[in-house]
């Protein structure tokens, strides 16, 4: 893990007798884009500043760049530790312009190379025609990204951003976010996001901890994530799917409804024991020659694609997502397949 | 305000009353604004026709003095209120000590005490026969070597400590509310706690350290009391002196146009230093946890809170309690309770007054929200800006005036002989204190008005109700709260208010704090303690409130 620029290890905070995380433990290597998802009051804004220094830990140790800046033999204040911030609400310097955010934190570079500096940051993220504004007269993406040139301009080792995007409309979030994620890219920034909205998640960061309860319950990259969650929470908070009851027939190998194959699973079945087998809306295709035939039940128009809820013949149901100009009505019978790499199952 | 004019803002509302209306609510704003404005004109013109022998009189022999004064007692109290304000304000907001919650609401407690009586109480505490000074020569056999309590340092001390909260309250405000996410953005750039106060707290929290300085000055502007005490010369007390010492109304006015023009002044510095920038807060309040300080620190921050409560509060208040109960005996008689009766039916009065004309006017500038309207709430307004001294004689001026009229009026027409109409009842004293006080009612008034929004009223539209109803079922419940402060704030400052009371009251109405001041212009302490307990009591009610506020905040 030396290779690693951070690295938490069985890090907890807790405030009281109330603990808010636990055993947290991942690493970043440098130039990788992470992210920390979770639903609110999972503990991924408290692990992100704890990495800052604005929370202290409890127990475990925090590392960056191999020193160890938060554990057991101290905690150091967060103006050391050389970690950028973008913060939710951006907390701008409303007493100050645009450029005089961005040069706040270059007190120890000289005037002119001062200068410099923030006309570049400026450049790269495209106000150089708003320097002497005052943030109050930019618009939410505007004032996201000074909030952005304000935190790269002292060359931090790390940038953290929370919630980046959450003040944005919906269209602008997708558009920023790809841009934030090129600018990171070519600086080669190590940066860590928090998020509760997956889509941000999966177009800004290479790898992503979904987080529960004040835990990790898994640190991957997003296909793994949606293709081969470690548990049952993971999958039911990543993307969408649908849960069919099968058998375990043989170790490693299950029957259910809709076929028979090897699995993954994180605890070994006894052949007999009934798991739960995850069927994600892509892995169940629409085949007007298939054999496989199951009731139209729920539709709901996603513009390229139609995202079928189907009733197989046990009553059971799935989800399929179809391109949309197979337009079927509620109640009519299609023919579908599977096409799926390996199977999931959870007990 | 009839009932079957319809608001424009309803459905179905019908378009031709639309102008009607617009003027009725026009007139009804300007009419209040009147009340404010009249006076103040009644005294600017006065700068415009000066008589020169009066001018050649004030420039050599009052107006240097005055202006000294003034400009001493104003940069005294500034920096003052500043530098104890911000940094009380800081140690409480920014770090933790024991007794830091208490000590929080209590450093604003010296609101409760009128600086006037603040002033005789130092002076009885720290002058030559006063405790300190007698013990010192019993323990030293000298205490010439303690510096004059009665001196321009006393006076600006005296002020300063009395008025230091103004400061204090914005600035913990500003800090709490938006300095300690700065404050980790600042940290997460590079810069330490220290760093972070000087580049970003205080340069952010401004406009609200400038408004409190501009608060604690006006207030000084437009004291008159404190400086009475101390026989220390200003406008105010010049202008009260013109008035009763020398019946010279002129010169009185020529006087108030000049403290009008240092006000304003001040308005415009005030101005020019909050500069164009819009301040909001840098992100939304988080909760980062104040830095606990231990050991020496921390009884040093202790005893910073003890030392400045106990000179602007504790300690005076001790010595109050001590005069007034050593009077109480003969003091505490039928005259006594016609002091508290005339100052509690008094303050009632004029709050039940103030809140209905404020309520009017922040009810015509909901409904109608026009640049006219709005600009007429403005200057109806400003009156808190303006001395009591000022108003006194900008509102007796026409009264007396219009009087003299009627006086001719009904002698000609043969009805008797009256010598006055309007001059000797309390329409003059009301006048002046809506003028003054309906700032102090509106604030409450309309920020309770903007709670309910426009969707509510339509709501309740859309169920049928006329706007009588509107205002009968939704605004009145609804204001409920707001009014109650408004009535509260105004009733309070009536009580402790002097320099209008003294100068406008009709023969025979003898508050509280014209006893305060008859006392201590005859340096009976004694005396004047136990009237002046009964006005910090009532004094205590609005900061005790702004406490419970707080803490509920926090």
């Amino acid at each position: 893990m030396s290779a690693s620029l951070l690295n938490l290890d069985q890090v907890e905070v807790g405030y009281g007798d109330k603990t808010v995380l636990r055993d947290l433990s991942f690493a970043l290597a440098p130039g990788e884009i992470g992210c920390l998802l979770g639903p609110s009051g999972c503990g991924k804004t408290t692990a992100l500043r704890a990495i800052a220094g604005f929370e202290t830990i409890r127990a475990g140790r925090i590392r960056l760049n191999g020193d160890v800046i938060a554990g057991a033999d101290g905690h150091w204040p967060p103006q050391r530790r050389g970690i950028g911030m973008v913060f939710q609400d951006y907390a701008l310097f409303p007493h100050l312009t645009v450029a005089g955010n961005v040069g706040f934190g270059l007190g120890a570079l000289d005037k002119g190379a001062r200068a410099a500096k923030v006309a570049e940051l400026l450049e790269v993220v495209g106000l150089a025609a708003h320097a002497n504004d005052y943030t109050h007269a930019l618009s939410g993406g505007q004032q996201q990204r000074v909030a952005l040139a304000r935190a790269l301009a002292p060359e931090p080792r790390l940038l953290l951003l929370d919630e980046p995007f959450s003040n944005l409309d919906v269209e602008l979030r997708e558009r920023l976010s790809q841009e934030v994620r090129d600018i990171l890219k070519a600086r080669g920034m190590t940066a860590l996001l928090v998020t509760h909205d997956q889509h941000e998640a999966f177009a800004l960061a290479d790898r992503i901890g979904v987080m529960d309860g004040g835990q990790l319950r898994q640190w991957d990259r997003a296909y793994a994530l949606y293709h081969e969650p470690a548990d049952r929470f993971v999958a039911d908070f990543v993307g969408e799917g649908a849960f069919l009851p099968a058998t375990v027939i043989a170790p490693g190998e299950l029957s259910f409804e809709l076929g028979q194959g090897p699995y993954l699973a994180t605890q070994e079945g006894r052949p007999g024991q009934t798991l739960q087998v995850l069927l994600r809306p892509d892995d169940v295709l629409h085949d007007d020659h298939s054999a496989l035939q199951a009731r139209v039940v729920k539709k709901a128009f996603r513009g390229a694609q139609f995202l079928y809820t189907l009733a197989l013949p046990s009553g059971a149901t799935v989800l399929s997502l179809v391109p949309s100009h197979h337009d079927h009505a509620i109640g009519e019978l299609i023919g579908i397949r599977l096409e799926i790499d390996h199977l999931i199952a959870f007990s | 305000m009839s009932a079957e004019i319809q608001s424009t803002s309803l459905p179905m509302a019908p378009v031709r009353h639309a102008v009607r209306r617009h003027w009725d609510e026009n007139l009804l704003a300007w009419l209040i604004a009147a009340i404010t404005l009249l006076p103040l004109a009644v005294v600017l013109v006065s700068l415009l026709q000066p008589q020169t022998d009066i001018w050649a009189h004030l420039t050599a022999f009052v107006l240097p003095d005055l202006l000294l004064n003034t400009v001493w007692l104003l940069l005294g109290v500034g920096v003052g209120s500043l530098l104890l304000g911000v940094s009380l304000a800081w140690l409480t907001a920014i770090y933790d000590f024991p007794g830091r919650k208490h000590f929080g609401w209590a450093l604003a407690l010296p609101l409760a005490m009128p600086a006037y009586v603040l002033a005789f109480v130092q002076i009885g505490l720290y002058d030559f026969t006063g405790p300190l000074q007698t013990l010192i020569r019993e323990l030293w056999g000298d205490s010439r070597w303690v510096p004059a309590i009665r001196s321009r340092a006393g006076v600006i001390l005296t002020l300063t400590l009395a008025l230091y909260p103004y400061v204090y309250l914005l600035a913990r405000n500003a800090f709490q509310t938006q300095g300690r996410r700065a404050l980790e953005a600042a940290a997460s750039l590079g810069l330490s706690r220290r760093q972070g106060f000087w580049r970003v707290a205080l340069p952010m929290a401004r406009p609200w350290l400038v408004g409190g300085v501009t608060l604690a000055l006006m207030e000084c502007l437009a004291d008159f009391g404190t400086v009475a005490t101390f026989n220390y010369d200003t406008f105010t007390t010049a202008i009260y002196k013109a008035w009763f010492s020398l019946f010279n109304l002129t010169a009185a006015s020529q006087l108030a146009s000049l403290l009008v023009l240092a006000v304003l002044v001040l308005a415009l510095l005030e101005q020019h230093v909050r500069g164009d920038k819009r301040y909001t807060s840098a992100g939304r309040l988080s909760q980062m946890r104040p830095e606990r300080l231990r050991g020496w620190r921390a009884a040093l921050a202790v005893c910073a809170c003890l030392l400045v409560l106990g000179l602007a509060f504790l300690i005076p208040l001790v010595q109050l309690l001590w005069w007034a109960q050593s009077v109480a005996a003969e003091q505490l008689d039928l005259r006594y309770f016609g002091f508290i009766g005339r100052s509690l039916l008094l303050s009632a009065g004029a709050a039940g007054l103030v809140v209905l004309i404020a309520l009017a006017l922040a009810y015509a500038v909901r409904r109608k929200s026009g640049l006219g309207v709005r600009l007429a709430a403005r200057l109806a307004t400003l009156g808190y800006a303006v001395p009591g001294t000022v108003l006194a004689v900008g509102v007796f001026i026409p009264i007396a005036w219009l009087d003299n009229r009627l006086i001719e009026t009904v002698r000609t027409l043969g009805w008797g002989e009256p010598t006055q109409l309007i001059k000797g009842t309390l329409a003059v004293m009301l006048l002046a204190y809506i003028a003054r006080f309906l700032a102090v009612a509106f604030e409450p008034t309309q920020s309770a008005m903007q709670r309910i929004t426009a969707s509510q009223e339509e709501a309740a539209a859309s169920m049928g109700l006329g706007r009588r109803a509107v205002l009968r079922r939704i605004h009145l419940p609804m204001l409920r709260g707001g009014l109650f402060t408004a009535a509260l704030m105004v009733f309070v400052d009536v009580m402790k208010e002097m320099p209008i009371t003294l100068m406008t009251r009709p023969f025979g109405w003898d508050t509280l704090s014209v006893r305060v001041f008859e006392m201590t212009s005859e340096g009976q302490w004694e005396m004047a303690a136990l009237p002046a307990v009964a006005i910090v009591l009532a004094g205590l009610i609005p900061v005790i409130l702004l406490a419970l506020h707080t803490e509920k905040q926090a």
